[in-house]
């Protein structure tokens, strides 16, 4: 009684507690990854009705806590808004942000981040109500935008309108939610942000049918996990987790099909599902299966893919540039051995 | 001791008359303007005087009638006339009404948040418990007070947090980032009362020192967080704070907004009982001084009894701008009442205009019964002291 | 402590009492205090390392030279010029600028709107009264951010498309993406006429000041209003005349998406003005009232014997006296609009809190510098209201005799 008394206050006001000096050790301790979301986009991280976080980014930090903890529920989720977001990764609040972050060299240097191999090629984009009749991006001069305050997209948008010698006011707004409902409530001619972001976005409105993307797309935008520089142990694991899922789609295996291909496959998909004899789980301080049981947990990078954004979901988004190198995209595992 | 210093103040009216002058209450409100003698009553005559007493005020009547004669039939249509209580978001689209189906659909998200459904009975035992160690320190008549106030203050907090928290008795843990809604308003609504009195007191006393030191540290402290909006001491406590502590201490992210609160409010109670302090006669230190009393327990026993009784009114107009303030935590990511009402009128399934519109007036209901009955008790209180019967 | 304590009765002279320099009680004060600044010290450096240790361990960029980088980003209304190639401290002063224009209107309108509801609190009117106090009580116990949603979205939703625009006489339009209004364009003749507004002003003041001088030592004094009307009108529009009575009115015009050419004033604008002033002329409302009823009654007695009308009453007996209890608690409620300014930044308002703690702050990542430039903001406008409303304080208080 008295122990658990204690060990609940100290849980509750220390959080992690005093660390270690390694992530991983705090994560096996806590007994839980804290991965860092979105306060809500639908297809990557978003609450159910019963506050159970889903969604393409949430599988990535259920697949991390997978892998180190063998559990898939070890995941504690903070909702961040994109002010917080890098201070919360920065200052420990949480081990990884899997939040449609985009990789930048000034994100990547100044602010102190390291990210994980990219897991969304993605590109900002331009939706406007069709009712407008615009066709092109290149007619937006004079148009109101309105964009979430404090990302790379009020960048982009700025360079773009200057770039095309095009005038524009932004409206600007810290919470995603809020952008979108001035959107819809006629205050801006155009929402922009990720294309990814915008399918999902037009879900939620009141009409769908009355809002059009327009063709182009006037950046890139990679979206990666981003942990926090000097953990070098923790960057490879959540590194290498990701790519043993593109990894696992690359060599055909699924989370039904794992059992029978740990035993009759290649050496290659042997090393991949810890079936061999080499012990690469060590290297990086975790069992051997370590990405069997990541892959068994939420699947490989394709099936993920079906089951938050592909065109079963509300979301149809095109694989596009995140189809396997093999496909015509882009996404690539590094060796895995 | 105490009950002798404080039946001195009590047989002086005087005194105590200038001592609620000096703490910003006000004396009881002379009657208005020049009243002709009345020489009629009844209804007819109540018209004449209150509502057309001349023709320009007459005139004003009538354009105000209008006015609401006008306005008053929509207002109606909407919240009851044309309002949907069952049903989804096509009947409200339909109706055009208010849509207090779905309030109803989300009732226990906007009451509970994220808390697990089969812990919910956690939250509510949590704020029976509140209800009953209050209630009775509402009412003049149920004795024992202080140790009401002592529980509600000391013991209370410890077990709503572990009925709340959990992990201890077998109580599953829910996770702060679980807390939502209404719960969330009144968990930081009251921690941040809790909090912000005793520290209030602490840098009132502090502030009146005759430590150079401790004076001024108190003074820039409260100066400071006057001077501040609420929303960047939240924004300190969930941005700065974790970049001020050593590597991996982190505090959770509801106990920080909870801890800069409860600063924040600190500072503004420690004005009102500065006031309360100032408005204590010289006498009352110097008898107690006099009596061979220490500082604490001149303060704990003679000076803060009487202090804080004055400024009553004071403390729970703070009280109602906290539970105001406790709206602001939305900013930081936490979902509050108006942070899960908003979340909720984004959800696809109900998104429309009327929806919209009852989010936003059921949240203001909440808020308004709270903070409106909180005021008027407040009065209530005033009028109370006022007429002396302050024992 | 407690050694020095036990200690220094010993030492206590035992000739003529005298008060001696090391009392007790002063060698404890002593000791807290200074045991007080060692905990202080010790508490600000642990902080302070802590911070830079984990900013270098992370590589994290700290200092205040950012301020002079590109900003990259644009901003929707700006007094001054501002664009994405402009710097983040000009993006600084844009938001200073912004949030001290909301607070000065915020102020202003409440400010009336206070008094309306302060004198209608006491009106004999049942009616108004009870209209007001409706009013009061509404407004004042609703979270302020509540009602900046609501009055944002409440205006914006049922607002038209620009190409729907309300039209008031081809001149104005009222849409959702705010009012817009002819600009005027004096040339040249803008100068001279703002200096004779200056001048005029000036006149005025001193005008009153004189009249008030001589009412208070003769009883009698001419009128100010025709010195204000000439300073405020008559003067400028002389000036305008001189210098060339150049006069040209920029209508907005429907092209492409928006009105182009004229004065916008943004729904975001629109929105936390009416919020902010609703919500602080509610207390100034209660603040009004009170101080009416703070007077004594005499004086209500006195001024209707001596044959003043209701509106000469309180105009001249029951408010100057008032405005003595008014201002303190007054100046409070300004701070408070002030501050609350804040919020604006929820429905897009592009002020200190949106600008400097939001995207700047993001796009740079320096979280601590970020936000004691926001925070130094507020100390220093707080710090200015406090002295204006003390100045005002001072002089009311002075008039008094």
């Amino acid at each position: 009684m008295t122990k658990s008394f204690f060990l609940a206050t100290t849980a509750m006001v220390l959080g992690a507690g005093l660390a270690h000096a390694s992530t991983l050790e705090d994560v096996r301790e806590r007994g839980a990854v804290v991965c860092g979301v979105t306060q809500g986009v639908p297809g990557f991280s978003n609450p159910d009705d019963a506050g159970n976080w889903t969604g393409f980014d949430v599988d990535i930090c259920r697949a991390v806590a997978a892998a180190v903890l063998d559990d898939a529920d070890a995941v504690r989720f903070v909702p961040l808004s994109n002010t917080e977001r890098f201070t919360a990764l920065q200052s420990g609040e949480v081990d990884i942000l899997s939040r449609t972050t985009t990789r930048t060299l000034n994100r990547d240097t100044a602010l102190g981040l390291n990210f994980a191999p990219v897991v969304f090629y993605d590109g900002q984009g331009f939706m406007v109500r069709e009712s407008l009749g615009v066709a092109s991006a290149l007619d937006l001069d004079g148009a109101s935008v309105c964009v979430s305050a404090g990302s790379t997209t009020e960048l982009n948008l700025a360079d773009y309108f200057s770039a095309n010698g095009m005038s524009y006011s932004p409206v600007r707004f810290d919470r995603a939610d809020e952008v979108l409902a001035a959107y819809d409530a006629g205050r801006c001619d155009v929402y922009t942000s990720d294309l990814s972001g915008l399918a999902a976005r037009r879900l939620v409105m009141e009409n769908p049918a009355e809002h059009v993307m327009l063709p182009e797309t006037i950046s890139k935008e990679p979206l990666a996990p981003v942990v926090r520089h000097g953990d070098d142990q923790w960057f490879d694991i959540v590194t290498w987790t990701v790519y043993a899922l593109i990894g696992a789609e690359e060599m055909g295996v699924t989370s039904e099909n794992m059992q029978e291909m740990a035993e009759g496959g290649s050496p290659d998909i042997r090393r991949l599902l810890g079936a061999g004899d080499d012990n690469m789980g060590a290297w990086m301080d975790l069992e051997n299966d370590w990405s069997a049981k990541a892959i068994a947990a939420v699947g490989n990078y394709g099936e993920l893919w079906e089951r938050h954004l592909g065109m079963n979901t509300p979301l149809e988004l095109e694989r596009g540039l995140n189809e396997l190198y093999t496909n015509g995209g882009i996404q690539y595992a590094m060796p895995i051995k | 001791m105490t009950d002798r210093m404080l039946s001195a103040t009590a047989d002086h009216p005087d005194a105590n008359a200038v001592i609620r002058e000096r703490a910003g209450i006000l004396p009881p409100a002379p009657a208005q303007g020049r009243l002709p003698p009345r020489t009629h009553s009844g209804p007819v005559d109540w018209i004449h005087r209150n509502l057309f007493p001349d023709w320009r005020q007459g005139l004003l009547t009538i354009v105000v009638l209008y006015l609401l004669y006008l306005s008053m039939p929509g207002l109606y249509n909407w919240a009851i006339g044309n309002a949907t209580w069952v049903g989804d978001r096509a009947d409200c689209v339909a109706n055009g009404g208010a849509c207090w189906a779905f309030v109803n659909a989300r009732w226990g998200q906007f009451m509970y948040g994220f808390y697990p459904v089969a812990e919910r009975w956690r939250v509510d035992l949590t704020f029976a418990l509140l209800i009953v160690s209050v209630a009775p320190m509402l009412f003049p008549a149920i004795p024992g007070k202080r140790w009401f106030l002592a529980f509600s203050l000391l013991v209370y907090p410890v077990i709503a947090f572990f009925l709340l928290y959990g992990g201890v008795l077998g109580l599953p843990v829910v996770e702060t980032a679980r807390w939502g809604g209404f719960m969330l308003t009144l968990v930081v609504a009251i921690s941040g009362m809790v909090g912000s009195l005793p520290l209030g007191i602490l840098l009132a006393l502090g502030r009146r020192s005759k430590m150079t030191v401790i004076r001024l540290f108190c003074t820039t402290f409260i100066e400071l967080f006057r001077a501040v909006p609420l929303i960047t001491v939240l924004f300190m406590a969930s941005v700065m704070l974790p970049l001020f502590m050593p590597q991996g201490f982190t505090l959770d992210k509801l106990l920080r907004a909870l801890i800069g609160v409860a600063l924040f409010n600190g500072a503004l109670m420690a004005e009102v009982i500065r006031g309360g302090l100032q408005a204590i006669p010289r006498g009352q230190y110097e008898a107690a001084t006099a009596a061979g009393m220490g500082y604490w327990r001149m303060m704990i026993f003679v000076i803060l009894p009487q202090a804080l009784r004055i400024v009553i009114p004071g403390i729970v107009n703070t009280y109602v701008a906290i539970i105001k303030d406790t709206t602001l935590v939305l900013i930081i990511g936490l979902f509050d009442l108006l942070g899960i009402v908003q979340a909720g009128i984004a959800d696809s399934n109900w998104l429309s205009a009327s929806v919209t519109k009852t989010g936003y007036v059921f949240a203001g209901m909440g808020f308004w019964v709270l903070c409106f009955g909180l005021s008027r008790y407040s009065m209530y209180l005033e009028r109370r002291l006022n007429t002396g019967h302050n024992t | 402590m407690a050694d020095t304590a036990s200690q220094s009765p010993g030492r206590l002279p035992s000739g003529p009492p005298r008060a001696p320099f090391l009392t007790r009680g002063r060698i404890r004060s002593l000791a807290v205090q200074i045991l007080f600044i060692a905990a202080l010290v010790w508490v600000v450096h642990f902080l302070f390392s802590n911070t830079m240790s984990n900013l270098s361990r992370q590589g994290i960029a700290s200092g205040f030279g950012f301020l002079g980088n590109r900003a990259g980003f644009d901003v929707s209304l700006h007094y001054i010029p501002f664009s994405s190639s402009s710097t983040y401290l000009q993006g600084f002063w844009v938001a200073v600028i912004n949030t001290l224009v909301l607070s000065a209107l915020g102020i202003v309108l409440a400010t009336f709107l206070g008094f309306g509801l302060g004198l209608a609190r006491v009106s004999r009117n049942w009616l108004i009264a009870r209209l007001a106090t409706v009013y009061i009580e509404i407004f004042r116990n609703i979270p302020l951010l509540l009602q900046l949603f609501f009055w944002y979205f409440a205006i914006l939703r049922p607002l038209p498309n620009p190409r729907d625009s309300v039209d008031f006489g081809g001149i104005a339009f009222l849409n959702n993406r705010g009012l817009v209004v002819p600009e005027p364009i004096l040339g040249a003749s803008g100068n001279a006429v703002l200096m004779a507004l200056v001048i005029g002003v000036m006149l005025g003041i001193v005008q009153t000041r004189r009249m008030r001088k001589l009412r208070d030592a003769t009883g009698d004094a001419g009128p100010v209003w025709p010195w204000w009307l000439g300073g405020l009108i008559a003067l400028p529009l002389l000036a305008w005349a001189v210098s060339g009575a150049r006069f040209e009115l920029i209508i907005p015009e429907l092209r492409g998406f928006n009105f182009q050419g004229g004065m916008v004033i943004l729904p975001e604008m629109l929105a936390a003005l009416l919020g902010l002033s609703f919500y602080i002329s509610a207390a100034v409302g209660e603040i009004v009232r009170a101080g009416i009823q703070g007077v004594p009654k005499g004086q209500y007695e006195a001024a209707v014997a001596m044959g003043h009308s209701r509106w000469e009453m309180m105009r001249l007996i029951v408010l100057p006296q008032a405005m003595r209890i008014i201002i303190p608690p007054l100046a409070t409620q300004y701070l408070s609009l002030a501050k609350n300014t804040s919020l604006a930044a929820a429905i897009a308002f592009p002020e200190i809190i949106s600008i400097v703690a939001g995207t700047t702050l993001t796009q740079t990542g320096q979280a601590v510098e970020t936000i004691l430039l926001a925070m130094g903001f507020y100390i220093t406008v707080s710090l200015f209201i406090a002295a204006v409303m003390n100045f005002f304080n001072y002089r009311v208080l002075r008039n008094d005799r």
